[in-house]
């Protein structure tokens, strides 16, 4: 295994491109080292991309705020600005591992590492957030919705890497939320969540909605008919049981000992529920 | 393997290892420098027992690369004591009987200290999801987080 830390982004595309064998990107190295000591990767090549300027920083634009791919989560959730703006984004984050996992996980590994029950994941695609990824022929856009391409695939190509995620502005009366169910209070892996990132009219009615589940099927799974189910609502009773019945409608869980197809997808249901009651309160609903 | 120099700071001294590519910075600690306080328990970021600081981030060891210490700061349990001078953390865990077997009490205690100077005033509850990364199988937390909040008491001046 050969180790490179790249000194610009360039250098480590051109890198991974022309590297024949296994390669991994290194930012936390929570899931790649896990990976290694396991024995299901041995990479030839290691691209640290935490020594690439500006990676690891947070920095408003546009009203919103472009996260570094080596931002650890940690230090995601000290920023007052994020947490302000995109708190269900930052508590998906936060949720993930220990302090210690904390400390060195970032957003962009979790969504490279392409669990289909990642926890920044669905609070980052409620969020329309887009990733900036850098190739050996440049620089591209891409919404986060379309990284995710299966469990452990994602839809980047040989020499790609994601150097920063963009959390783009919001209006006011705005807001998102993020649950997960696990069968303890900590350090534990979702069996089921659920984001729901909402904007509210000025009476407190449902302007648009985003509702993304996790966990239940081989990627994170948008619900747009649960979304479109909250319009013109103020979560009422009806809305809501509805909403759940369209997430449930879109759960294509597994069936494991962690948790049954028929588990899983009622609790999707009731998580879309009760993070979107959440996302109200936070957006200035008052029902 | 290509051995590569790594050049660091442990414990404020300036330090300098050598280590292959794909070797944990717990390798580096343990076989490599003669610092074997930091422990590996599960050698995947599930019981904290390796704890250290690395640019003043509670991490695992046995999740960092050696090669990622070029030009970091670390702490480890070794540097916790001034000379034969325990640190509060250290006294209250004796004095609590906060451990037993004493594997998981170097990354308990690097990462209680990393608590303390982050909030110095903990609830019992802060105390037990910070450190929810670090399993004991001996004492059954209490004491633990007993040692911990008096050592807190202390340290505010209490």
């Amino acid at each position: 295994m050969r180790y490179l830390a790249a000194k610009t982004a360039r250098e480590a595309a051109e890198a991974l491109a022309a590297e024949a064998g296994v390669t991994r990107v290194l930012a936390g190295g929570t899931d790649v080292l896990v990976q290694m000591k396991a024995g299901l990767v041995e990479p030839d090549l290691v691209v640290d991309i935490k020594k690439i300027p500006g990676i690891a920083t947070i920095t408003p634009e546009a009203g919103g705020f472009r996260v570094g791919a080596a931002v650890p989560n940690s230090v995601l959730g000290e920023h007052e600005g994020v947490r302000t703006l995109w708190p269900g984004v930052v508590e998906g984050a936060n949720l993930i591992g220990s302090t210690q996992v904390q400390g060195r996980c970032t957003m962009a590994g979790n969504l490279c590492n392409a669990s289909p029950a990642g926890d920044a994941v669905p609070g980052l695609v409620a969020a329309n957030a887009v990733a900036r990824i850098a190739g050996p022929d440049g620089e591209r856009d891409c919404p986060v919705a379309d990284i995710p391409a299966g469990p452990g695939k994602t839809t980047l190509k040989k020499g790609e890497v994601i150097t920063s995620i963009l959390l783009p502005a919001r209006p006011a009366r705005a807001s998102d939320a993020y649950l997960r169910f696990i069968p303890r209070t900590e350090m534990d892996i979702a069996v089921a969540s659920a984001a729901v990132s909402l904007e509210l009219n000025a009476d407190g009615t449902v302007k648009a909605a985003r509702v993304v589940l996790g966990a239940v099927a081989p990627t994170v799974v948008v619900a747009d008919a649960a979304g479109k189910a909250l319009v013109g609502t103020k979560l009422d009773d009806d809305t809501l049981a509805k909403m759940a019945a369209a997430c449930e409608a879109v759960c294509r869980p597994i069936d494991d000992k962690r948790g049954t197809v028929a588990f899983r997808t009622k609790t999707a249901g009731t998580l879309a529920k009760r993070a979107a009651l959440i996302a109200y309160a936070r957006a200035g609903g008052s029902k | 393997m290509k051995s590569i120099p790594v050049s660091t700071t442990i414990n404020g001294d300036a330090c300098e290892f050598l280590c292959t590519p794909d070797e944990t910075l717990l390798d580096a600690l343990r076989n490599r420098l003669g610092m074997t306080g930091a422990k590996e328990g599960c050698g995947t970021g599930d019981c904290g027992a390796c704890s250290v600081t690395l640019n003043g981030r509670l991490v695992c060891s046995c999740l960092v690369l050696g090669v990622e210490a070029e030009g970091a700061e670390i702490t480890t349990i070794e540097g916790m004591a001034d000379g034969d001078e325990l640190h509060p953390l250290q006294r209250h865990f004796i004095d609590h009987a906060a451990l037993q077997c004493g594997v998981c009490t170097p990354g308990i205690l690097v990462a209680a200290k990393a608590l303390l100077e982050k909030n110095p005033e903990p609830s019992d509850e802060e105390v037990r999801y910070w450190l929810a990364g670090n399993l004991c199988r001996c004492t059954g937390y209490d004491k633990i987080i007993r040692a911990v909040q008096a050592a807190a008491a202390e340290m505010r001046g209490a």
